[in-house]
């Protein structure tokens, strides 16, 4: 029986800026003596905050809440891509983490070629091998674009295989990201009946997701999550619902109970103010989640400013 | 569109492969040698997936040259070219006879090409695979086997110009040569070592790759590669201070046909056990730390 164990778990993601990570900086501070200030400087951005969950076989988990929640970053942490920086973590069961539509891709190489590392990764024996070519060829339909590097395919394409690869592995714990729902327009019906046997078929899913009709029909618990912490815990409909109308918790993740709802429902378009630059974020070479978690230290909370 | 959930009743489609069973437990309280445990359990998983990581590096090789005719054998060609070249200019400039040197030449910058090729490569043993490591749970292991495997294709692609010199000159070294064979699994051991430190500083400090760069181009200046250690004559006490030098010689001297010295031996292991020691402290201390830095 497959089952995850969550227990306080915090996760800080340091971000080495510009120099701050540089061998110079470091030795210079170290022989200046400066070195205390140095760690001091380094930018801890705390990515999830005292997170505990129990799930057992059958328990469909959702997580919601903004961009910069840390729904990913939980993701990846469960997934054994992220080591804890404090608590614990037990999953039992094979795990398939469908994170990114690329799954660690390489783009220079064919589409088989990327079918056959991830048949290798997966351990399977060659003849199994040739089955998961098959499945994902006939599934994602690329016809002879499958032998030219996947750099050339059009955006569906790479979409079409990422998704085929991912849904050919039947795992006891899915972990899954929006990505799968988003681009659910360009799929033929066939997908979503592909996606929901393999969802049906995992005996624990963790699904991160904006969607709320998604989440309402496959999920029979869900955690809202806001700047790393969890808000709400409990049964769908409950924390969807407190979500969606409910008040919205402030900077220290505590809900205020004194404000009228009557302005709460006007709260939504003030807290999307301040956002981060994402090209200039990205050109400094800062991991996506770091983006993710600076945008929520930078969004307001508060909404009771806007009507006096 | 909308999405419009509970449409459960399309055919249902069964995933093919299911993987095995496993169990992942990860805790950020670890002592020092649970910390080594798991560095160690890396290492074996990473040996169980040994059939990726041949694979990966491969890919590597059959990458870099596709489209091109002659593929990888134009790594021979310039090998066989170079050595053709600087045999004849240094063998005047030493006064030293072709019949001689050539077959040392030859086998020198063949093995310097696979020891500085691996060191280069090695600082972006995990860099380089940053996609990977962010998308999946994988052994890091994976990723210094496949730099492993690509250098030690690389290398076997230089293997017919040595045996192109030893036709030409009738330099068979005979059955000596066989003591190559252990003090290559030495270099093998020492090549993961090697990508599990340099791999781990380079992801966490950026300057690093440019100085191995730099210190890589001394060593090539001071180790005995161009020029045999006996044209220093007593000048050459330092060179057992050399890493290079004794990992160097026991490799070329059985394939001239030679024994190398017992301390020579000694030298070799004596630096390849500070180099494991330091990489594995290194690569228990930093491994759960090292997805945060790319």
């Amino acid at each position: 029986m497959a089952f995850i164990e969550v227990t306080d778990l915090s996760v800080d993601f340091p971000l080495y800026h510009g120099s701050a990570r540089s061998l110079k900086k470091t030795v210079f501070a170290a022989a200046s003596g400066r070195l205390g200030k140095d760690n001091q400087h380094r930018v801890v951005v705390r990515a999830l905050r005292d997170i505990s969950f129990t799930l057992n076989s059958g328990d469909r988990l959702g997580l919601i809440g903004r961009n910069g929640a840390g729904k990913t970053t939980l993701l990846r942490t469960i997934g054994g891509i992220y080591e804890p920086t404090f608590g614990r973590i037990c999953v039992d069961g094979s795990i398939n983490t469908l994170l990114d539509p690329n799954l660690g891709m390489n783009p220079d190489l064919t589409g088989r070629e990327n079918i056959m590392l991830r048949g290798l990764y997966l351990g399977l024996p060659q003849g199994q091998i040739r089955q998961l070519e098959e499945d994902v060829q006939d599934f994602a339909e690329l016809g002879e674009f499958l032998d030219l590097p996947i750099r050339f395919y059009s955006s569906g394409m790479l979409i079409r295989l990422g998704f085929a690869l991912a849904t050919s592995i039947s795992p006891q714990v899915l972990l899954m990201d929006e990505w799968f729902m988003a681009g659910d327009a360009q799929f033929m019906s066939k997908a979503r009946g592909r996606l929901e046997s393999m969802v049906r078929g995992a005996e624990v899913l963790v699904l991160s997701s904006h969607l709320m009709a998604v989440v309402e029909a496959w999920c029979t618990r869900v955690i809202w999550m806001e700047r790393g912490r969890v808000i709400a815990d409990g049964p769908a409909k409950e924390v969807i619902n407190q979500y969606l109308h409910g008040p919205q918790p402030d900077e220290d993740g505590e809900i205020r109970p004194k404000v009228p709802p009557a302005k709460i429902e006007t709260a939504p378009k003030i807290e999307m103010a301040p956002t981060v630059d994402h090209a200039a974020v990205a050109h400094g070479d800062v991991e996506e989640e770091a983006v993710e978690a600076v945008e929520a230290l930078c969004a307001v909370a508060p909404p009771d400013d806007t009507e006096g | 569109m909308e999405y419009r959930p509970g449409t459960m009743d399309m055919p249902y489609e069964t995933a093919l492969l299911a993987p095995p069973p496993s169990r992942l437990e990860v805790d950020a309280k670890t002592s020092p040698l649970r910390r080594h445990a798991l560095a160690l359990r890396d290492i074996t998983d990473g040996l169980k997936l040994w059939r990726l990581g041949a694979t990966l590096g491969w890919l590597d090789i059959k990458l870099k040259y596709r489209g091109s005719v002659l593929g990888p054998f134009w790594l021979t060609i310039s090998t066989a070219v170079m050595i053709a070249a600087m045999g004849t200019l240094y063998s005047v400039l030493f006064h030293m006879e072709l019949h001689g040197y050539l077959p040392f030449l030859a086998l020198s910058l063949v093995s310097w090409n696979a020891i500085g090729g691996l060191v280069g490569d090695a600082c972006t043993t995990f860099t380089g695979a940053e996609g990977t490591i962010r998308a999946t749970r994988m052994p890091f292991s994976v990723h210094a086997m496949r730099v492993v495997v690509r250098t030690g294709i690389q290398l076997a692609h230089n293997f017919p110009v040595i045996l192109g010199v030893f036709a030409y000159f009738h330099t068979w070294p005979g059955l000596v040569a066989l003591r190559a064979i252990p003090a290559l699994g030495l270099w093998t051991v020492d090549a993961f070592a090697a990508c599990f430190l340099l791999g781990a500083l380079c992801a966490r400090f950026r300057d690093i790759p440019p100085i191995v760069g730099s210190i890589m181009q001394i060593a090539f200046f001071v180790t005995p590669i161009v020029w045999r250690p006996e044209q220093l004559g007593t000048k050459g006490w330092w060179l057992p201070l050399n890493p290079f030098d004794s990992l160097l010689e026991i490799v070329r001297a059985p394939m001239l046909g030679l024994h190398a010295g017992w301390h020579t031996y000694l030298y070799a292991i004596g630096y390849s056990a500070i180099l494991v020691l330091g990489s594995a402290t290194m690569f228990a201390r930093v491994r759960s730390r090292l997805a945060f830095w790319l």
